[in-house]
């Protein structure tokens, strides 16, 4: 009996830490959600509130930062630059990391061990340290102002790599075998057999990647000139004024900018956390 | 079989030749985007780089260093960076044993809600953080502030409050996310064994989940180390730009953009980007050899 009752006192307990937690997390973006449909003097004077007054409640900003009034931003264009980069980016960064990972993982060959030391090194060095050389050779190679310039320096990535190559390992060796059996090319041994049974991997590190993409920001800001070719962060970024009177358009902007992400998120939250404890941080 | 697509079809078929086609992306990516890059920044930190008219000059850009303004992009990356390990280690551990707890319902549900965050991309949560700290009475905090009998303040001043309260917002889930995976490894029957033997919760808390926790505690502290002091948006985004009043919030990578991007001295940008690297690894190789990760018997 008195055991039932620790159980219940805890539970609730616990139960009323997290959803003070939860509203922690969430109340910002119900905050910001709200915000969007109020006029930009209203958000200037009170900043967010929560206040809920349907009569000076309307679609206004939304408006304004899809047609780009007042403020000249080339909203829908930032949003398919995004869109575009993210798909792109993506795709290809998820077929390389995978066979990357692959090949360290199931082959004994020379190179193996430098290679995979390289991976290593790559995840260790901080990518800030190197963006003005690698500025100065997208100068060179002609991608700079480019959606290949924003992708290319990043699309192979040492983390998915390594994930990859963890997941790979802990994977049966017969299938290949049998795949060779059936006269399957190596390379079609990978993408007819493998990629299948690696589908969890693949999830969670689509979720990384698109996220990592989508909100990218320095190397974005330091690759892309123009405003026709700018990702949805730096086009936001440069609604920032010091006097904040564009604040109203940057949240409504803001909003349509989590949208796609958050969709993302539902659709492949079930692989994450699999992915990530079979794949293992512990090393 | 015709003879003359045999060596083709030879080398797709060959596992010799297989595992280099598979490692081939990296390989040109690494020379490429990563060692030549690298190596420039070396050669360019003791170089004056102009259009056309690059001179080696030995030491004068790290004698550069001596300026009060990187002292204080270091100060202000370093105070960030303890200040998120503070918050971002323990806090996300003990929040992830509660959620792998049996008396915990929904967990599942709370798990996603405290991920939710780091979906926004730090432009969107540097303007909802700008939004409500801003200085004028209405705002949220300074309405909070107002219940507790204080005074309006301008929130912006102290941005170390602001910009650690953020990154405990965006990061708290996906170190939890961490934690989380890691306790679902600990096999049960140890706990069971534990509590046969007349164990507490609280010792088996010390004795079973700590321990089994180091290493992705390791893990987490080690690139919280360089999330820390590679901020930089965060500061953007909240300051309208690199420039904040008296430099509160300049960090280092924003010392580096200062230099490298909106003066154009090369040379001086990658000075300033070799010092954080060793900086920064001097910090973690220190962190890893006091909790033992060079010892043999851990690994």
């Amino acid at each position: 009996m008195k055991s039932q009752k620790t159980f219940t006192f805890a539970s609730v307990w616990l139960l009323l830490l997290f959803i003070i937690l939860a509203v922690f997390a969430l109340f910002p973006l119900y905050a910001i959600t709200l915000a969007s449909f109020k006029d930009g003097k209203e958000l200037l004077r009170y900043g967010l509130n929560v206040k809920w007054d349907l009569a000076i409640m309307n679609f206004k900003n939304y408006h304004q930062i899809l047609w780009g009034i007042d403020t000249g931003a080339k909203y829908g264009m930032w949003y398919k630059n995004s869109l575009l980069i993210m798909v792109i980016f993506t795709a290809f960064s998820l077929i390389f990391s995978s066979m990357v990972g692959y090949g360290l993982a199931m082959y004994n060959f020379v190179a193996k061990n430098i290679i995979f030391t390289g991976v290593l090194i790559v995840l260790i060095v901080p990518v800030e340290i190197i963006m003005l050389p690698l500025y100065k050779l997208s100068i060179n190679l002609h991608i700079i102002d480019t959606i290949a310039g924003v992708i290319l320096p990043f699309v192979v990535a040492p983390l998915p790599i390594f994930f990859f190559r963890q997941y790979a390992i802990g994977m049966e060796k017969e299938f290949m075998d049998a795949g060779r059996i059936d006269g399957c090319t190596e390379l079609g041994i990978f993408f007819r057999i493998m990629v299948p049974l690696m589908a969890p991997a693949f999830s969670a590190m689509a979720i990384l990647q698109a996220l990592g993409s989508w909100n990218s920001f320095l190397w974005p800001l330091i690759v892309l000139r123009t405003q026709e070719k700018f990702t949805l962060p730096i086009g936001l970024a440069t609604l920032l004024t010091p006097y904040g009177n564009n604040y109203n358009v940057l949240v409504a902007g803001s909003v349509l900018a989590v949208i796609p992400i958050l969709i993302i998120f539902i659709m492949f939250q079930r692989f994450f956390i699999s992915g990530l404890t079979v794949g293992g941080v512990k090393g | 079989m015709p003879a003359k697509t045999t060596w083709v079809r030879n080398l797709f078929y060959s596992k010799k030749v297989a595992p280099y086609i598979f490692v081939a992306p990296f390989v040109i990516t690494f020379l490429l985007f990563f060692a030549y890059p690298l190596v420039s920044t070396f050669l360019m930190s003791f170089q004056e780089v102009l259009p056309g008219a690059t001179k080696y000059i030995g030491l004068a850009n790290y004698k550069k260093l001596s300026d009060p303004d990187f002292y204080l992009a270091i100060k202000n990356s370093t105070k960030y960076t303890f200040w998120t390990l503070v918050f971002l280690v323990p806090f996300p551990l003990i929040f992830a044993v509660f959620l792998n707890s049996k008396l915990m319902k929904f967990s599942n549900f709370f798990r996603s809600a405290l991920f939710i965050p780091i979906l926004t991309s730090v432009v969107v949560a540097g303007t909802i953080f700008r939004l409500m700290f801003g200085e004028l009475p209405g705002s949220l905090f300074n309405t909070i502030a107002g219940y507790f009998g204080a005074e309006p303040q301008k929130w912006i001043l102290h941005p170390m409050f602001v910009l650690v309260l953020l990154a405990f917002w965006r990061y708290i889930g996906i170190n939890i996310v961490y934690f989380l995976s890691a306790l679902q490894s600990i096999p049960q029957e140890i706990y069971e064994a534990a509590e046969i033997d007349g164990a507490g919760k609280l010792d088996a808390f010390k004795k079973i989940t700590l321990p089994y926790l180091k290493p992705v505690t390791i893990y987490v502290l080690t690139i919280s180390i360089f999330g820390g002091f590679a901020m930089f948006t965060e500061s953007f985004v909240v300051y309208s730009g690199n420039h904040s009043p008296n430099g509160i919030g300049l960090t280092m990578i924003g010392y580096i953009y200062l230099h490298g991007i909106e003066f154009n001295d090369f040379g001086f940008g990658s000075a300033i980007g070799l010092t954080l690297f060793v900086i920064v690894m001097a910090i973690n190789i220190i962190q890893l050899k006091f909790f033992g990760m060079f010892k043999k018997e851990d690994s």
